[in-house]
């Protein structure tokens, strides 16, 4: 990615101010252009950074669908190219208490820094900071709404129906059978299929 | 020829030229040389291995660069449907879960492609260095790559490139260097720029004739053990002996083009 553009991101758990939030992003008050997202709908660090980086993308080849880099981003969560659902699935609403909050900078905003949108946030974000980190979106997401948003299947047992053995195509077990792993690498795929031709 | 605009990165970077050498799509031109490296040139495609979203990701970059000499149009319209193509039955594979690569991102436009990078060496090459001794080994194997062609095949997807260079043997993140035998591991099928789906009895059955033919001639000496291959393929999913019964007919009319000529 080009060095003028940074990505900052943010992660709040308990939080209580949730619908003003929302009504702010709303409103368009320029002071609140972040991507809010439900981090009960985010599986893991690379879930959210994936739909970050094609919002990026899509900003660089001037080929936004939506209003701007950060709507942009909500909407890269989605497998399909309803902007409006992707806001009520994966946005903030008055019942999310874990938040996510990303803010883009880019070269007309160089005044957008950790420190400044780190203050702004603590100030105005009624809730508990927390590490971004793959530990925490276990603890938060809502592994089965998330699989049933992205129609996606969990591994089967993959034998044909005479082998009951647990070594499946030379393997006995190990990253194939973890299923937050394999919902992951679906969900990337479906993300980067969005709105394809 | 039409470009995708994007504004001048403030790094020293020219905005990618026709040549195909080294001149990679936006947002990969700005990343730092080292970063990505070649590691194949495909008639269709170069390969490079770099990292995606975080330095300690490996993956795999997919480039279909234009090609000049084509009309421009027909040539975006074709690259652009060509990596769409791969991507969509890459997610579908993974979805029915036959081992494949995942998909991380995707710019068709730009006419790249970002992959999960498989560990591990091409089944090609697992073969060349194995054990001569361990016939079992060998055999079980096989019997995997009938298991997983037959997957394939058994959710209506066609590789259409089917050969042991273009399935790698995943090893098991439990395995120790010592208790391998040299062919474990998962087999993960590759490289499916010309992959299909919606196929017909015929395709499948000439997909198997491909990785027949190839087969035989970069192991000669495993050749005779290739029905092991069919044999699992053959208990893989319902429809397969029928699709073995028409790669007999498909053999048979290959022959027979050579005695022709």
């Amino acid at each position: 990615m080009p060095p003028e553009l940074a990505l900052h991101v943010a992660m709040y758990t308990d939080v209580e101010n949730a619908s003003f939030l929302k009504d702010q992003l709303l409103a368009g008050n320029a002071e609140f252009e972040y991507a809010f997202i439900d981090a009960s709908m985010i599986l893991s660090t690379k879930h959210v950074l994936a739909a970050a980086f094609r919002a990026m993308n899509d900003h660089l080849n001037e080929r936004l669908k939506s209003r701007n880099i950060h709507s942009e981003i909500v909407f890269c969560l989605s497998p399909n190219n309803n902007i409006g659902e992707a806001f009520r699935r994966f946005g903030v609403s008055e019942s999310t208490r874990n938040l996510l909050v990303l803010k883009v900078a880019t070269a007309t905003t160089p005044d957008i820094t950790l420190e400044s949108v780190s203050k702004h946030l603590s100030t105005h974000i009624q809730g508990k900071e927390c590490a971004f980190d793959d530990a925490n979106f276990r603890k938060v997401s809502d592994v089965e709404r998330i699989r049933k948003v992205y129609k996606a299947n969990l591994p089967t047992s993959r034998s044909s129906s005479k082998s009951g053995k647990p070594v499946v195509n030379g393997t006995s077990g190990g990253r194939e059978f973890d299923p937050i792993w394999s919902l992951e690498r679906q969900i990337l795929g479906l993300m980067a299929l969005r709105g394809a031709t | 020829m039409s470009r995708t605009a994007h504004p001048p990165e403030p790094v020293a970077v020219p905005a990618p030229t026709n040549s195909k050498v080294h001149a990679l799509p936006p947002p990969f031109d700005s990343s730092p040389p080292e970063d990505l490296e070649l590691i194949t040139q495909g008639a269709e495609a170069l390969v490079y291995k770099t990292t995606f979203l975080s330095p300690t990701t490996p993956a795999a970059l997919k480039v279909r660069p234009s090609k000049p000499w084509r009309h421009p149009t027909l040539d975006k319209r074709l690259t652009r449907q060509r990596i769409l193509a791969e991507s969509r039955v890459l997610v579908k594979c993974k979805k029915e879960g036959v081992p494949v690569p995942a998909v991380l991102a995707l710019d068709w436009e730009a006419g790249w492609l970002v992959l999960e990078w498989i560990e591990g060496m091409s089944v090609k090459e697992a073969i060349r260095r194995r054990d001569t001794g361990d016939e079992t080994g060998l055999r079980t194997l096989l019997e995997r790559i009938g298991q997983v062609v037959g997957r394939l095949h058994g959710i209506g997807v066609v590789h259409g490139d089917l050969t042991t260079s273009n399935m790698m043997l995943r090893p098991d993140a439990s395995a120790t260097t010592t208790a391998s035998s040299g062919l474990d591991g998962e087999i993960v099928l590759i490289d499916f720029g010309l992959a299909t789906q919606a196929t017909q009895e015929e395709d499948r059955a000439v997909d198997l004739y491909v990785l027949e033919r190839a087969f035989g001639s970069t192991h000669p000496k495993e050749e005779g053990m290739f029905d092991v291959v069919l044999e699992a393929y053959g208990k893989s999913y319902k429809g397969a002996k029928t699709t073995l019964r028409r790669l007999e007919d498909v053999r048979m009319r290959g022959r027979k083009k050579s005695m022709v000529g």
